[in-house]
């Protein structure tokens, strides 16, 4: 095995969950079936342990070496309630695949009742469906291209796996002015951040035009070329481009959709029309442009995000 | 509309290569002007230009477009198609002129964005 797919196993083992990989549909007998019963039914379901119910309650388990025991002591007749292990380890259908295993090792439990919220019966664990349900995982994960659905789950978990009263991701790029065979570099590698992030399509299209229009002004406007920071947050992405370069006389202006002072090589290039921040607007939730004759421009854009997960939906944001 | 199609019907030649051709396109678009592009491109759409610079292939893969069509057999310079090919975008040549290339598309069957409205009025 090459070491990709050992990540891969790893990965899995810390990321599914118990009721991913138990049985769902149990076997269960009554406290007051007879042994001998229960030793027929072992043997016609192939299974080698059985949970007790009563009613809704798990009250013991019946193993093979209970029936075994049963058997040495000429005990075969009697009831299930005298002959079952009454000490049963559960886990919750919520439990972590790594929890389970540590228990399946210990103590020698060869088998783990599945209980939900409530303490009721929803499945059983063994090292048997265990590794069947990671091999199923994993052959899914092969026909789904899964790793890289794995590497962005790993990375979007950040916020959940990182503690802090406010976690955010901070991105930073240069980017240097009048360097035409790079413009874009920086949006490129913004719009590859945010997919490993996990942000869904259409979130990543609006900040990725957003921040290309920045960009492409940065590189067009400034002398100086200027800094592109992108700030996520759970609730939040917020863009920042800055430079220090020569700064907007009329800001009402600039703003006008369709003015520009971009010299004709740029519009022949399929640029300088006008309509760069009319476009981040558009795309984006609010847009503040802050400026001054030689003092540098700073233009803030906010994207936000109408659930706790990064990006998953299209806010309905103000639109002006 | 296939890629191969598009190809075909444009008596195209594919000069960068990154697609199956069996792949479907939804939707046709063209624009000289970049910033048009960034606001009406829609995800998958084919992009028909007269530009050949960089910043095309920039602006569709921001713009998730992943076909484009340069009219007018034009040759686009090496910077280019070193970025197409880094970028997954496919790039297809035609003799047609810009009109041409599109009616042919459209009269074949590849819709575009029907009528734009700009919600805003931003321009």
């Amino acid at each position: 095995m090459t070491t990709p797919e050992i990540t891969k196993v790893q990965e899995l083992i810390y990321t599914t969950k118990v009721e991913t990989v138990m049985a769902p549909n149990v076997v269960v007998i009554e406290p007051s079936m007879s042994m001998a019963d229960v030793k027929e039914l072992m043997r016609s379901k192939r299974i080698t342990g059985v949970p007790v119910l009563d009613g809704d309650r798990i009250v013991g388990i019946v193993s093979m070496t209970d029936v075994i025991d049963a058997m040495e002591k000429g005990r075969l007749t009697a009831p299930v309630a005298d002959n079952m292990t009454r000490e049963v380890s559960t886990i919750s259908k919520d439990a972590s695949l790594t929890e389970a295993l540590n228990n399946l090792g210990r103590e020698g439990f060869a088998r783990l009742p599945v209980v939900d919220g409530d303490g009721k019966l929803v499945g059983i664990v063994t090292t048997g469906t265990v590794v069947r349900a990671l091999l199923r995982e994993m052959d899914v994960s092969f026909q789904k291209k899964e790793a890289e659905k794995l590497q962005t789950y790993r990375a979007s978990h950040i916020f959940e796996d990182i503690v802090s009263d406010d976690t955010s991701v901070i991105l930073r790029y240069i980017v240097d002015d009048k360097d035409f065979a790079n413009a874009g570099k920086a949006s490129s590698m913004i719009k590859k951040s945010l997919q490993r992030l996990g942000f869904l399509p259409p979130m990543v299209r609006r900040v990725a035009v957003a921040v290309y229009e920045a960009e492409m002004n940065l590189v067009i406007h400034t002398d100086v070329g200027g800094e592109i920071t992108v700030e996520i947050r759970r609730d939040r992405l917020m863009v920042s481009a800055v430079d220090h370069g020569p700064g907007i006389d009329d800001l009402q202006q600039v703003l006008q959709p369709g003015f520009s002072t971009a010299p004709e090589w740029i519009r022949d290039m399929g640029f300088g029309a006008g309509m760069g921040l009319a476009n981040i607007k558009r795309c984006s939730d609010t847009m503040r442009l802050l400026s001054e004759p030689g003092a540098g421009t700073r233009l803030d854009i906010v994207f936000v995000f109408s659930e706790n997960v990064p990006g998953a939906t299209r806010s309905e944001g103000k639109k002006s | 509309m296939k890629v191969r199609e598009v190809v075909d019907i444009l008596s195209g030649r594919i000069i960068v290569d990154n697609h199956d051709l069996d792949e479907e396109v939804p939707r046709g678009g063209a624009a000289d002007l970049m910033s048009d592009v960034l606001a009406f491109g829609t995800e998958g759409m084919v992009l028909m230009t007269g530009l050949t610079n960089p910043q095309v292939v920039r602006t569709a893969e921001m713009a998730g477009i992943n076909v484009i069509v340069i009219v007018r057999d034009k040759t686009p310079p090496p910077e280019t198609l070193e970025l197409a090919r880094e970028s997954g975008i496919t790039i297809i040549n035609t003799g047609y002129t810009m009109y041409e290339a599109c009616g042919r598309l459209f009269k074949a069957g590849l819709p575009g964005l029907g009528q734009v409205k700009m919600r805003d009025n931003s321009w």
